[in-house]
């Protein structure tokens, strides 16, 4: 998995990071608290900047290099912020036998993206799943919370304009 | 602290209602029920939520209202039914009438009509339910028929979120029975004689590991009991239905298995990207602590056990045993070799053991019912029902859960329906990235863990994803290397390194640059791998190849020899042609062509010219009179 430098500066809210703090006195002290902090951080500010896993190094008393290593070993955890839309297609086996992969070669070309990667308008991310469990409907993508099934690679471009608007 | 009598007395108060949801209670609308006359079951499952049953039971809520009924008829939110390829699902108890794909705008109608005033809406029933007689019963239905539901039992019939339901239908009484009656050896020896084994792959059989951990250390002063929810194969869903469907029984079973090896503590990994499951798993150990089932004394025994969540992270590796547990102590999540195995020193170097979501599932049922009635299911050497996530090119996608030796043909043509579209089945696939494919030759062999073992192919947690003469058995291999390359955890080389390196000769293959002699160091180098990795992960990766090696071997000779792919797949060695006899000249295919490859005269054959094509497909998908061909 390639990890590249997010371009975006970081800031934070004073919520956030009273949040922030909230969750690290909560866990702090039980076994094996890292990653649930790390989830919840991830919850807070979308994304795991290295200012955040910072805050979390020195509060726990966790090598920061302990903390990018686990940041960086788990697909779910990302140092790059997402797209106010973020976009899953799911290339499990299921779907990618009814032809998912057309779709997420479809999608990398109308938005002109890598998987992985951020639209520069900030509107779409895009990720490649593994199965989200809807095999039933594949191929399967969804947009935030929204699931969109048995999907042809002709449908995708109206499905964005949705979002674009 | 909830005692005994109590658990009875929620069972006996809930039992007579919940008794209306099981068909064989008759179809007459009996009095006496309790206050509902009907129950509505709608799947809140992921298949049917993602097609939109939510707004369903919404919908059904406020057309209760409209009409007045809202006390007469339950709305009951369950797990998964089974048949996801035609959700949104609900039933209607005590008729037991299955409507499948239901519409938002259906619901007015069935509750009006149906509901009300007591006509089924026959139109908007599962097809295969109506016949010229009447409505079947679902279990007379094909997909239904053959099923044996023991791990899926409450499943599609309580609602997860509501444990007394789970109680009314002998929910705790194992826990009750094992706390009051038996010894702990006496349970271990049940799990033993049963003959349970471990459904997420391996086949261990789960008494062993719990007399392992009962016995090989014994001042332990902590021990842990773990749940494998981490349910990481593409094209499986079996524990997350489990999960959506009955958490409670997970719960109730890692209880029992405490009690057995003296642990006081368990933990459930679940896959963070079963948002509904993690919920409901929530919702369902808040409940237990809440009436005295999980937490100090329970039931009154002294007897304390408590449970809490940890939530993967999107690491495949993490189902391996010990680096699920690595991962649970909030490291990165690597495997590390073995011995020490867990039952000795596993989560904080304490004993420990660690059973997949579908084998706890069982554990219940056979407390209750015995070793005799489980061992009676299955075959000679794999007992009891295995439960199928059914996917890829087959009808009726779905889950279903049949006795050990069924046939895969039974499983594939009877209750899965066949293949769509009059295509001609292929290979079927399971035990995902480290299973194999199974090809017709094969279908009639009953399905246990030793027969799938000796054709290549391997149990696995349950996917089983048909493929049909479109899919390339190449790149289904290259799909599965893809995929292991991107989960290999790094820490050992052959696997690292030798996936990485596989992979690159599969895309040689598919490109159509490789010669025979790299089929014969791919294959050296997948026993490489096999032999040599760290873990199960690396051990079995290379099997996807080495199965498709060994019954599709002409497809791999087509791509290296002939350099073409016979399914149509592989873009680089395929090129597109106009067949003359069928093109009417229309133009319409030289208008989408991206790049001007396709020229000719109005009403004349068009050609291609393949230096320009890109093989985009535009052309074929607009053509309608099919005289675009790929070869």
């Amino acid at each position: 998995m390639a990890f590249k430098k997010s371009v975006v500066a970081f800031s934070q809210t004073p919520e956030q990071e009273q949040k922030l703090m909230e969750v690290i006195n909560k866990e702090k002290g039980h076994k094996g608290a890292l990653m649930p902090v790390l989830q919840q951080a991830q919850e807070i500010y979308g994304y795991l900047p290295i200012e955040v896993q910072t805050i979390i190094a020195e509060e726990m008393g966790i090598p920061l290099e302990k903390v990018y290593g686990v940041v960086t070993f788990y697909a779910q955890f990302s140092i790059n912020p997402k797209g106010k839309y973020k976009i899953s297609v799911c290339l499990g086996t299921a779907c990618y036998v009814k032809g998912s992969g057309d779709v997420y070669n479809k999608l990398q070309e109308v938005l002109g993206i890598n998987g992985g990667e951020l639209t520069p308008d900030g509107l779409f991310s895009l990720d490649a799943c593994r199965c989200i469990g809807a095999c039933g409907l594949a191929p399967v993508m969804t947009i935030n919370d929204d699931v969109y099934g048995r999907l042809k690679v002709d449908e995708v471009e109206g499905i964005l304009a949705k979002y674009k608007e | 602290m909830m005692t005994l009598a109590e658990l009875d007395a929620i069972k006996a108060k809930l039992h007579s209602q919940m008794m209306l949801r099981k068909e064989e209670s008759g179809t007459a609308e009996t009095e006496g029920n309790g206050t509902y006359r009907k129950h509505v079951l709608v799947c809140g499952g992921t298949g049917c939520t993602s097609s939109g049953s939510m707004g369903i039971i919404k919908k059904l809520e406020e057309e209760l209202k409209k009409n007045g009924i809202e006390n007469e008829v339950k709305v009951v939110k369950t797990g998964c039914f089974g048949l996801c390829a035609l959700g949104p699902i609900m039933i209607v108890y005590p008729e037991g009438s299955f409507y499948s794909m239901v519409k938002e705008e259906n619901i007015p109608e069935i509750v009006s009509e149906h509901l009300v005033k007591g006509n089924v809406v026959e139109r908007l029933l599962y097809s295969e339910t109506v016949t010229e007689n009447g409505i079947k019963s679902l279990n007379e239905t094909n997909f239904y028929k053959k099923q044996h539901r023991v791990a899926l039992r409450n499943c599609g019939v309580i609602s997860p979120e509501n444990i007394e339901e789970y109680i009314a239908l002998d929910g705790y009484q194992a826990l009750a029975k094992v706390l009051t009656q038996m010894t702990p050896d006496e349970v271990i020896q049940t799990v033993l004689d049963s003959g349970l084994r471990g459904r997420g792959g391996g086949g261990f059989p789960t008494g062993k590991k719990w007399q392992l951990a009962r016995n090989l250390v014994k001042d332990a002063d902590q021990k842990y009991v773990c749940c494998n929810a981490d349910e990481g194969d593409p094209g499986a869903f079996m524990d997350r239905s489990v999960l959506e469907g009955d958490p409670h029984v997970v719960i109730e079973a890692m209880a029992i298995a405490g009690y057995a090896i003296g642990a006081t503590q368990g933990y459930i990994y679940v896959r963070a990207e079963y948002p509904i499951a993690v919920e409901r798993l929530r919702i369902a150990i808040g409940q237990a602590r809440e009436y005295g089932l999980l937490g100090e004394n329970i039931l009154g025994t002294g007897f304390k056990f408590d449970l809490d969540l940890r939530l993967g992270a999107g690491a495949f590796v993490c189902g391996e045993e010990t680096a699920l547990m690595t991962s649970i102590e909030g490291n990165r999540g690597e495997p590390r070799p073995r011995p020490p195995f867990p039952a000795e020193s596993g989560l904080f170097q304490k004993p420990t053991i660690l059973n997949n979501v579908e084998t706890y599932a069982n554990i219940p049922q056979i407390i209750l019912n015995g070793a005799d009635w489980f061992a009676s299911m299955g075959t000679e050497k794999s007992k009891g029902t295995k439960v199928f996530a059914l996917g890829g090119k087959i009808h009726n996608t779905g889950l279903v859960e049949i006795p050990m030796g069924t046939t895969l043909r039974e499983v594939i043509y009877e209750i899965g329906g066949g293949i769509p579209n009059g295509k001609a089945f292929k290979a079927a696939q399971t035990g995902g990235p480290s299973g194999g494919c199974i090809p017709a030759e094969h279908l009639d062999i009953p399905i246990d863990y030793d027969n799938l073992i000796s054709i290549g192919s391997m149990m696995g947690s349950g996917g089983l994803i048909v493929m049909d003469e479109n899919n390339c058995m190449v790149d289904i291999a290259k799909f599965f290397l893809e995929f292991t390359v991107d989960e290999s955890c790094g820490k050992c080389t052959p696997c690292r390194i030798g996936t990485k390196r596989l992979y690159e000769m599969l895309e040689k293959i598919t490109s159509g640059n490789a010669t025979l002699e790299d089929l014969d160091k791919m294959e050296k180098l997948c026993y490489y791998i096999k032999n040599n990795s760290l873990c199960g992960l690396g051990q079995t990766a290379p099997n996807p190849v080495l199965s498709t090696l060994r019954y599709f071997k002409d497809e791999y000779l087509a791509h290296v020899v002939d350099k073409k792919c016979p399914a149509g797949v592989c873009q680089d060695l395929l090129t597109y042609k106009i067949d003359p006899d069928k093109c009417k000249g229309c133009t319409a295919c030289a208008r989408k062509c991206p790049v001007g490859a396709i020229s000719g005269t109005v009403k004349e054959p068009h050609s291609i010219d393949t230096s320009k094509c890109i093989k985009c497909g535009a052309c074929m998908a607009t053509c309608k009179f099919g005289a675009i061909v790929k070869e």
